[in-house]
């Protein structure tokens, strides 16, 4: 066994770039510290903000679903509140929170538009032809570009937009007759103020 | 009173740890070789007590002795045996237990198999490894003691996590932590290396057995994570860049590429100081993925309960590891480097291109998974980086790295011809294309399959040039080649059929991301869905009811044409203790592709059911390819030079034509 290194005989390397790896791995320190120390103080991950709310909704330009009227576009929103709900046939949830749109639609009291999510048209229609059509507007958005944006989480999902076309409100999942008399139709009743 | 002996027995190991990590360190530094073999006796030793502490915890699971707290938080009566013993590291503190045991084997091979290491190095990696065992046995004694008593006695567990009780699963943490755990012998070696101020052949001699044994043991456990997503999940994914899959990837990354510079060290004495950052950086890697799933820094499906104060814990532990190795490599380092010189078209060039790719790839997947926690934490708000920029930035260096794959192991040492090894390769770059035209055609021309198909190219690539190789290296077809299959080095073998492995799971990776389709719809009984030319007809549910649960089993009959091809039972779980329910998923395999079929929620009162189908092409080949990577590894291990112990061959070490590329 030789030793090749000969540390003594060759000219000196340069160290600093040796030392990189330990800097980098002190300032991922600091980090990790100082995120430990914000949960430590009651900070929670796991909480998802609304990143979305109080912002102007996305803008978007939706095809409609074959016989249903026009394009859903970004432009509707403007001028009056109203609910944006997000929903496919594929989704158990949406089935289970369709008749309360339709009570919602009979009223009037909101209009409410619909976002078909990774859907066919074939499959949304035969959907609505079974359970009932409560919006005013669907738009499809088979790729998730439009729901991607509005930063959707999962289906069923509601927001609420008002005149200026800005999110005031987010429901994730079922909207449920509670959150709805306790909280969307008093904030309704404000943005029309 | 047994588990009360085995909580003494672990406070003991790290009493005898602490004595393993500091006297055979003094004793090297003086050369006293007494003082020195502390290290082997105390290693030995310390395995023994850590076994025993581990032992009477399995105990405690089996028997269920719900007087213990981990016992009763995560065990039951009623669940099978296996899951009673799985269940001992399916929670935080035992599989703690079952990280310092798998170490503390390590040590003890390491003493009882190193007897020709050298007797200074030999005590100082001991040492090190001395000092893991500390951080981690206190870690356990003073944050996470699974040995704790609860009174009164309660009559029955909580149970496992249902989504756990799963064969797959059950031997999953094991081998990943092997895989873990198995680096450390890599950082031991590189910090005793860095106290001693010396690398040398007979360093990267003895690293190397020991990191293809632990990349050998984490491809498989990441294999089998995967493989247990795909079946269990019910979405009919492998992959989905979740920070924790990324936590054991990052090391498998970095592991791979410490696999292959060591062999340049070995055979070249060149890369020292590179071949050392990568050994700490790996094991470093392994700390790092602990430290996420524990610590509560990170959301994720798979993370562990988590709990600031053991956090805090880890982190220090990851300073001290982390920091203290990189310390005494920016100060020790820079003198190492020397040994032999190489041209960049060489074999030394084409590993180090490939260390460089490997490491890239490895940067961006860290990138990729702690930027949203380090922008969160520095400047608030929330992001999320998936899949998208994961494939984007990924793809493009495997790509390179899978061409040089092809073209490396034909280079001769020291100075290669690239321009010979290429028109070698000929063969190889025609089937390539050939592949790729064949599965445009199949595919139908569309845009959308170019992707898929230059997955499949580039397989075949990888494919063909490992076997040209290879059947060159033997002289494969002419006389006395049966003699030169058999005496060509195990780990020349192994290198070829792991090569092959990843050709195969690239192939897999291709067919799965590119061809994949899926129908979800609900279905009354006797409604028929078409998938990728199955007709899948949805015959109801029947109750049945399970070991310790109770399922609700669809009859699903798949049929290609007239022909009855399979019968289905996707069921959905509902489980006793805890009260949770996981879908079951049912596949029919045609070894070429899956389909894969799960059960959804009841809808309405006529029997209708959410049913889900995916026609996962290619996806077995995912399987396979992993099998035989880990094969690959476990062949190249047996190969006598890697024997622990056997006597130094005298092999030719710098032939111009290449001996043995491993």
């Amino acid at each position: 066994m030789t030793d090749t290194t000969a540390p003594d005989t060759k000219p000196r390397a340069k160290r600093w770039p040796y030392l990189i790896p330990l800097a980098a791995v002190l300032a991922l320190g600091g980090v990790f510290a100082k995120r430990l120390s914000d949960i430590s103080g009651g900070y929670d991950p796991k909480v998802i903000p609304t990143v979305l709310l109080n912002t102007p909704a996305p803008e978007f330009n939706l095809p409609p679903l074959p016989g249903l009227g026009d394009a859903f576009t970004s432009n509707d929103l403007k001028g009056k509140v109203s609910l944006i709900n997000i929903w496919g046939s594929w989704c158990v949830a949406c089935t289970v929170e369709h008749p309360f749109l339709m009570e919602i639609a009979k009223t009037g009291e909101i209009p409410i538009y619909g976002i078909a999510w990774r859907d066919t048209p074939e499959r949304s229609l035969a959907w609505l032809e079974k359970y009932g059509n409560p919006f005013t507007k669907i738009g499809q958005d088979p790729h998730s570009q439009t729901i991607i944006n509005l930063g959707v989480t999962a289906a069923p999902e509601s927001f609420l937009i008002d005149k200026e076309g800005i999110i005031r409100y987010k429901v994730t999942g079922i909207i449920t007759r509670e959150v709805w008399r306790d909280t969307i139709q008093p904030l309704i009743a404000q943005l029309n103020k | 009173m047994i588990i009360e002996l085995g909580h003494f027995a672990l406070a003991l190991a790290l009493a005898v740890a602490l004595i393993q990590s500091s006297v055979p360190l003094i004793g090297a530094a003086r050369g006293n070789v007494a003082w020195m073999n502390v290290a082997r006796q105390s290693a030995v030793l310390q395995f023994v007590l850590v076994g025993f502490a581990f032992a009477t915890l399995i105990h405690a699971y089996v028997t269920s002795d719900f007087s213990v707290v981990g016992v009763y938080e995560n065990s039951h009566s009623a669940k099978p045996l296996i899951y009673k013993i799985s269940g001992v590291w399916g929670n935080h503190e035992g599989s703690l237990v079952l990280w310092v045991t798998i170490l503390s084997i390590f040590g003890a091979l390491v003493a009882v198999l190193g007897r020709n290491l050298p007797p200074a190095l030999r005590a100082r990696a001991l040492a090190v490894q001395g000092m893991i065992s500390v951080g981690f046995i206190a870690f356990i004694l003073f944050t996470s003691n699974p040995f704790l008593r609860l009174f009164p006695t309660p009559a029955e567990g909580n149970g496992l996590n249902p989504i756990l009780q799963d064969p797959g699963l059950a031997v999953h943490p094991p081998m990943l932590y092997f895989g873990y755990v198995g680096f450390s012998m890599a950082f031991s070696f590189a910090v005793a290396a860095l106290i001693e101020g010396r690398v040398d052949a007979t360093w990267a001699r003895w690293v190397r057995p020991w990191t293809l044994a632990a990349w050998t043991s984490l491809t498989l456990g990441i294999g089998l994570g995967s493989w247990w997503a795909y079946y269990t999940l019910g979405w009919g994914g492998w992959w989905m860049w979740d920070p924790v899959e990324n936590a054991s990837f990052i090391p498998w990354l970095t592991g791979t590429a410490l696999l292959h510079s060591a062999i340049v060290v070995e055979k070249r004495e060149a890369l020292k100081s590179w071949t050392i950052l990568l050994a700490i950086l790996t094991f470093s890697m392994s700390l790092l993925g602990t430290f996420l799933v524990r610590s509560g820094v990170l959301t994720s499906v798979h993370a562990f309960a988590s709990d600031p104060t053991r956090g805090v814990f880890i982190l220090i532990l990851l300073a001290v590891a982390i920091g203290g190795s990189l310390t005494l490599y920016a100060i020790r380092a820079p003198q190492m480097e020397g040994g032999g010189v190489f041209a960049p078209i060489s074999r030394e060039g084409g590993l180090l291109i490939n260390n460089l790719l490997l490491t890239t790839a490895c940067a961006t997947v860290l990138l990729g998974t702690l930027y949203p926690l380090i922008t969160e934490t520095l400047a608030g708000g929330r992001i999320s980086v998936g899949s998208p920029y994961f494939n984007g930035v990924f793809i493009p260096l495997m790509i390179p790295l899978i061409l040089l794959m092809g073209i490396g192991p034909l280079l001769a040492w020291k100075r290669g011809d690239l321009a010979g090894a290429l028109s070698r390769l000929k063969l190889a770059a025609g089937l390539s294309v050939a592949a790729i035209v064949v599965t445009m055609v199949i595919a139908g021309f569309s845009v959308t399959d170019i992707g898929g198909a230059f997955g499949i190219g580039m397989a075949v690539w990888l494919a063909a040039s490992s076997l040209i190789e290879w059947s060159e290296r033997v002289k494969f077809g002419r006389t006395g080649s049966w003699a030169r299959i058999a005496n060509l080095p195990r780990a020349a073998h192994g290198m070829t059929i792991a090569h092959l492995g990843m050709a195969i799971l690239i192939a897999g990776v291709s067919g799965a991301s590119a061809w994949k389709t899926e129908t979800i719809q609900i279905q009354a009984p006797g409604e028929t869905v078409q998938l990728a030319g199955y007709a899948l007809t949805f015959k109801g549910v029947t109750e049945v009811p399970g070991s310790n649960f109770t399922a609700e089993r669809a009859t699903i009959e798949v049929k290609r044409g007239d022909k009855l091809v399979a019968t289905l039972h996707p069921e959905r779980r509902a489980f006793v203790q805890p009260p949770e329910q996981t879908t079951f998923s049912s596949i029919h395999t045609t070894y070429a592709s899956d389909l894969l079929t799960t059960l959804g929620e009841k809808q309405g009162d006529d029997g209708s059911y959410v049913t889900r189908f995916y026609h996962e092409p290619l996806v077995p080949f995912l399987w396979y390819g992993i099998l035989l990577m880990g094969f690959g590894g476990l062949v190249s291990l047996t190969d006598r030079r890697h024997r622990v112990g056997a006597p130094r061959r005298t092999a030719p070490q710098a032939m111009p034509v290449p001996v043995a590329a491993e």
